[in-house]
């Protein structure tokens, strides 16, 4: 087993997860069959291969620095669950 | 023991681009919140950031005016982090391949001594939103309002080597920093608006050691006067807790001005875990040695050559020319001024003195001088050919101060013309000679300062306009 149940429980912190504890062997199982997944590559041979920074072989795709129009603000907050005076709201952000 | 401070700063800068780094909202500081936000900034599903070009040419070129190497291959990755002022839940930045490496500026202590600042990199990323918190601080407010109109906003951050060693050294640094982003006009600097924020990393060892102890950070400091404050607390601060056995926490700390001390955030947050991946949504930037030699010529003369400039060519000492040429707006003035021909040694004593401390008192910049290059130039060249006295040309400067009128007609209009004809001020010397008998006295028994007085007595009865020079004269003449 790649990842220990204190790896799975950093990765839950990270990402703000709540793993509820009868879960927690499943995803651990399940991370790991993933990172096993991928050491397949490690069976191909790439000490001739550049490491890659993207996936399509493109670069330099720019914009000009032009205006646009913004999104009109009661729209820009209509998906938002939180609200007030034209504001995105949120909840307490540090905990004591 | 003895303590040596070991400080780093990473600054960071907005660049002054019309729109945002990935989409067309507008950069407009102080527009109603929540006004300049898209698909793109907002984070939105589905949506794809494009690169703004301007602020590639900005990051190049602020490597390049910061003695930087460009990075030919260079790319943006994703940080993340959990904050709500970041709607996409990381930050688009770089991380392995920052667009500048390795650069320097060098900086004048008041002791005249020269130090080079390393800076490690320069990377280009997006700046966050604002929260407006509903309780006085963060930890005791239930909810915070989140303004995302600075989502997206362009910034580099300048990272330096710890390679300063006291407060003074840490202001010089960024006091360089601005005053050449200023020059190259990659951004406005202004403060107070926030577009130059440095974060300050501090750490103690003993004097002579080359082990770094455990430092402590204070973000977003937006003043010199808080970046030197803040970390000479810090200082004190590491100091007493290691003389008392104690250990330092690596830690950020937050900057209270009113206060005049930093205080723990004490989160609980864990230690931070960016986990960085490439940002697969924007592709990677490759610059050519044409295009990079391109922005190199295109910059203009920067302070430090400048400044050499100055000292050369117009004999100013390194002091002045340092202090003229230490914002490009003074330096264009001071160029305004020489153009009319005035002499450039009272050139700099002007912009450096009256000129200073009128625009201090009204906080003004000196772009907005209500007394411009030229009419200060035109003043210096009365003085210089003898139709005001220096004591009088305070008085014409001050009328400039108030109103638009050339200095010759302020001269004329006011009756300051210095009286040089002799038969004048003789009159004068004669009957100031008559009143102070005792003065006199003192003086040809050989008191040789008495004559100060009289002097002194002469310009006030000529109401300042007497030429001091044939004054003392006439004077030494009449008293043998
Ligand atoms: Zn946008």
């Amino acid at each position: 087993m790649k990842v220990t149940k204190k790896d799975m429980e950093n990765v839950a912190v990270l990402s703000r997860l709540d793993i509820p504890a009868d879960k927690e062997a499943q995803y651990t199982q399940q991370l790991n069959d993933v990172l096993e997944y991928f050491d397949n590559l490690s069976a191909v041979n790439t000490d001739d291969i550049k490491p890659l920074a993207h996936v399509l072989p493109i670069s330099n795709v720019f914009r000009e620095d032009v205006v646009k129009e913004s999104l009109d603000r009661d729209l820009a907050l209509s998906n938002a669950p939180l609200k007030e005076d034209g504001y995105f709201k949120v909840p307490k952000v540090l905990e004591d | 023991m003895s303590y040596e401070a070991v400080i780093g700063l990473e600054i960071h800068s907005e660049l002054k681009t019309n729109t945002k780094i990935f989409c067309g909202c507008a950069t407009t500081f102080g527009a109603e919140h929540n006004t300049h936000v898209c698909p793109v900034c907002l984070g939105l599903p589905g949506v794809l950031p494009t690169l703004n070009k301007r602020v590639l040419e900005f990051a190049i070129k602020a490597g390049l005016a910061l003695n930087c190497e460009i990075n030919k291959f260079s790319k943006f990755d994703r940080k993340n982090y959990y904050y709500p002022d970041l709607p996409k839940n990381w930050q688009t930045s770089q991380y392995d391949l920052p667009i500048c490496e390795n650069g320097y500026v060098d900086i004048t202590k008041s002791n005249g001594e020269t130090k080079r600042i390393r800076i490690t990199r320069i990377h280009m990323e997006e700046d966050a939103g604002k929260l407006v918190h509903s309780g006085n601080t963060i930890k005791d407010s239930d909810t915070s309002n989140v303004d995302y109109n600075r989502t997206g906003v362009p910034l580099i951050e300048i990272v330096s080597e710890p390679d300063m060693s006291s407060p003074e050294e840490a202001r010089l640094y960024m006091e360089k920093v601005k005053s050449i982003l200023q020059y190259i006009d990659v951004s406005n600097c202004k403060m107070e608006e926030g577009n130059l924020r440095a974060d300050l990393n501090v750490s103690l060892r003993p004097a002579g050691s080359d082990v770094l102890g455990t430092r402590t950070e204070m973000k977003n400091i937006n003043s010199f006067k808080a970046v030197e404050e803040a970390l000479t607390y810090e200082i004190e601060r590491q100091e007493e807790v290691l003389e008392d056995g104690g250990h330092i926490i690596q830690e950020t700390r937050t900057w209270d001005p009113d206060r005049g001390i930093t205080l723990s955030m004490r989160s609980k947050e864990n230690a931070h875990d960016y986990r960085y991946m490439p940002e697969p949504d924007l592709v990677p930037i490759i610059t050519t040695d044409e295009e990079i030699e391109a922005f190199r010529n295109s910059l203009p003369e920067l302070p430090d050559a400048r400044k050499a400039r100055l000292e050369e060519q117009f004999g100013l000492s390194a002091y002045d020319a340092g202090i003229i040429t230490s914002s490009r707006d003074m330096a264009e003035y001071f160029d305004g001024v020489i153009e009319t021909g005035a002499d450039a040694k009272l050139a700099a004593n002007w912009i450096m003195g009256d000129l200073s401390k009128n625009l201090n008192a009204e906080s003004l910049e000196i772009a907005d001088s209500p007394v411009d290059a030229k009419r200060l130039g035109e003043m210096i060249g009365l003085i210089s050919k003898g139709t005001i006295s220096s004591k009088i040309a305070k008085k014409v400067f001050e009328e400039m101060w108030k109103c638009p009128d050339s200095p010759e007609k302020i001269v004329k209009d006011k009756g300051l013309v210095q009286i040089t004809d002799t038969k004048a001020i003789e009159e004068i010397v004669d009957k100031v000679i008559e009143a102070n008998q005792k003065a006199v006295e003192d003086y040809k028994s050989g008191n040789k300062k008495a004559i100060g007085a009289l002097v002194g007595q002469v310009m006030k009865q000529s109401k300042g306009k007497a030429n001091p020079q044939t004054v003392n004269q006439l004077l030494a003449q009449k008293l043998g």
